[in-house]
């Protein structure tokens, strides 16, 4: 099979890489391959014990340099926030934009861990949802020590702190969160959309967009059914499978999408589509005419989160560096370039406060900023808003399959 | 010492092929018997059964594949043939300029080939988006998504890999064999169907197996062109792999299709009446 084929290397081609990456990527295959000759092992961990976790961060020192492993488009391209934790800190800082997509990630890092061996990142971001789940699971996650996370603590938003994928904060802290709702081109829908049956209405036909992941189009298929996902069982997934199946054979879907659904959407290929909050503003902001909304019937939060992975080099740093992003003025300077939702609340005051200084072009953006539910969500939205379901491993066995046979047929 | 000394050159390659091919075809032979989950891990138990499922569940695409796979052949011998000829035979001096120009696509990214693809057939983009405002074609008219679009991505992507060989096969024609032809009375007709074509049937021959296995098994193509209904079996393993991690089915499904395309090469060459199917694709 040639190198095109690799899955793995399909969608990271387009970046470019370096040969240390390449010499790692070549490891990643021995330890595949090794793991592969012998069976695969289990590692199913067993929570961690207070003792334990105290344990291990009462032996942790500062050694002055942080690996952070990031989506891209996640930090200024200056890299601002991490300047000033350096200066702030004297910890130095390297930044990778390693993370393109969940499972792939996932698939990526799983051999090297099962291996026992370090990833070479203290800090790597997912999203909550299955991958994550697995992390957990299988021991990857170290247990954070709450006790030096004084700005968490003090900052991070109520709903940031009891989230029902980790609780209590045992391993992760929130980095950002994007919304996942509509986004229609209004040179073609004219109507405003609200309602999630839109995406199911014969006049749209073949020229709406779904999302291909199985969580993303369970939860718009529940929706439309009126089921919460985060209480979801077995016959409900069922019943949203029935519901999208139809949706499909009644031509009305175009096609399922990743991340190359914005385009499509902008360049008016579907007209309206399953969409991530954030994508949309930022097509906004370059004046291209879509536009987002959280139907009525729901949509689903999502949560990037931070955890320090199993054999990191630089625990003590890296949880250092993850409550300094607390501080609300660090917050509002990273969000003000990411333009997701910040787990800090005081970041909509302290851009409200910029904007009334700012000038020009630069007030406006901050204002409209500031004004956006997609960024700053109000009780009404959050109460319209619901998570991806917790899955167990024998439930994802019969979920996936529900609503692969759709997306995949 | 001197008669071990061919071996012991080929041994690097040896060692490479054993390493690279026949250690992970057999871990794969093992995993795709094992069951289990990622999280508890995966135990051999000899479940043959884990082919029977992965056939019944995902047979629609592994034909769908087989067939696209096919068409994009058919397409690119009819496209490729033609093409070598005229370089072969009419190419000139300029030979290598067309050689070049027609590797040059390769300079660039063939994820990035197949996703301006996408941008220059959408809907409303250059090409669709002109014709439709001179009003040649109706408004809802679109390429994307389609398994035209899907075939043709493969058509395109694997060309070159159809005309090389077969323009090797073609240069080494002497073209006295064909005056001879045409010396003993034969139309021009008559000598490329009795001269020409058989002797560059090797060809023909090695560039339907450089095109036919990778465009069969692509995920690309089906994932950025097509819509609803066109997956390939490429995606499935993918998606098997790396979203569900369930690898003994990934792992069926790899060896089944790398069965069906085996079975097929040898079918193929059987009726192509090829000796010897090797020995025909290096000459």
């Amino acid at each position: 099979m040639d190198p095109l084929h690799n899955p793995a290397l399909l969608r990271g081609v387009t970046q470019p890489r370096t040969r240390r990456e390449a010499f790692r990527i070549a490891g990643l295959s021995a330890a595949a391959l090794a793991l592969a000759a012998c069976g695969v092992q289990g590692q199913k961990a067993a929570p961690p014990k207070a003792d334990a976790v105290k344990d291990f961060w009462s032996k942790q020192t500062k050694h002055g340099k942080v690996v952070f492993a990031n989506w891209p488009e996640y930090m200024p391209g200056d890299k601002a926030p991490l300047e000033a934790f350096a200066k702030a800190t004297g910890i130095s800082y390297e930044y990778k934009e390693v993370v393109n997509e969940n499972a792939e990630f996932f698939g990526k890092v799983d051999p090297v861990l099962r291996a026992g061996q370090s990833l070479g990142y203290d800090i790597v971001v997912m999203t909550n949802g299955v991958q994550l789940q697995h992390m957990f699971e299988l021991g990857y996650a170290t247990a954070l020590d709450h006790s030096q996370l004084p700005n968490f603590a003090a900052h991070a938003g109520a709903k940031y702190k009891e989230r029902s994928y980790d609780p209590g904060n045992t391993y992760t802290l929130p980095y950002m969160s994007g919304i996942t709702g509509i986004a229609y081109n209004t040179k073609y829908v004219k109507d405003d959309i609200t309602s999630i049956e839109a995406l199911f209405d014969p006049k749209y036909k073949g020229r709406v967009g779904m999302m291909a992941d199985a969580q993303e189009i369970a939860n718009f298929g529940m929706f439309a059914l009126g089921i919460d996902p985060e209480k979801s069982t077995e016959a409900d997934w069922r019943k949203a499978g029935e519901k999208l199946k139809a949706q499909r054979d009644n031509g009305i879907v175009r096609k399922y999408y990743d991340q190359s659904y914005i385009d499509a959407v902008s360049k008016g290929d579907v007209w309206l589509t399953m969409a991530w909050s954030g994508d949309v503003f930022q097509r906004q902001l370059a004046g291209e005419p879509v536009r987002f909304v959280v139907p009525q019937e729901g949509g689903t939060i999502w949560t990037d989160n931070m955890l320090i992975p199993k054999g990191a080099a630089n625990p003590l740093d890296a949880l250092i560096l993850m409550d300094y992003l607390y501080q609300p003025a660090v917050a509002a300077e990273l969000d003000e370039y990411v333009q997701f939702v910040s787990p800090v609340p005081a970041v909509q005051d302290l851009l409200k406060e910029k904007a009334a200084t700012a000038e020009g072009k630069d007030k406006k953006d901050l204002e409209a900023l500031v004004a956006s539910p997609l960024v700053f969500p109000t009780e009404a939205d959050y109460a319209k808003l619901r998570s991806y379901t917790t899955l167990t491993t024998a439930q994802e066995q019969i979920f996936n399959p529900i609503f692969q046979s759709i997306t995949q047929a | 010492m001197r008669r071990l000394t061919p071996y012991l050159l080929a041994l690097p390659s040896w060692m490479w092929l054993s390493i690279f091919l026949v250690v992970p075809l057999a871990a794969m032979a093992s995993v795709s018997l094992q069951t289990g989950n990622a999280i508890d891990g995966f135990a051999m138990t000899f479940s043959f059964s884990n082919y029977a499922d992965a056939l019944s569940t995902y047979s629609p695409q592994l034909f769908r594949s087989l067939g696209y796979g096919a068409l994009a052949t058919v397409a690119m011998l009819l496209i490729g043939y033609p093409v070598a000829y005229w370089i072969a035979f009419k190419g000139g001096r300029r030979k290598s300029v067309y050689l070049f120009l027609l590797l040059l696509p390769f300079f660039v990214s063939f994820v990035l080939r197949t996703i301006s693809w996408g941008f220059l057939l959408s809907d409303d983009g250059i090409l669709l988006g002109t014709l439709k405002s001179w009003g040649l074609l109706p408004a809802g008219f679109h390429v994307l998504a389609t398994t035209f679009a899907v075939v043709a991505g493969l058509t395109y992507n694997w060309l070159p890999f159809m005309i090389l060989p077969i323009y090797v096969s073609l240069e080494r024609v002497d073209p006295r064999t064909v005056e001879a032809a045409q010396d003993l009375y034969a139309s021009r007709a008559a000598a490329f169907r009795r001269v020409v074509l058989p002797l560059s049937l090797p060809g023909v021959f090695a560039g339907v197996l450089m095109t036919f296995v990778p465009a069969t098994a692509d995920p690309v193509n089906a994932q950025v062109l097509g819509g609803t209904g066109n997956t390939m079996i490429g995606n499935i393993i993918q998606t098997e792999y790396l979203t569900n991690l369930d690898y003994p089915t990934a792992s069926a499904l790899s060896f089944t299709l790398m069965a069906m395309l085996l079975v097929g090469i040898f079918v193929y060459a059987k009726a192509l009446g090829t000796e010897n199917v090797l020995e025909a694709a290096a000459r």
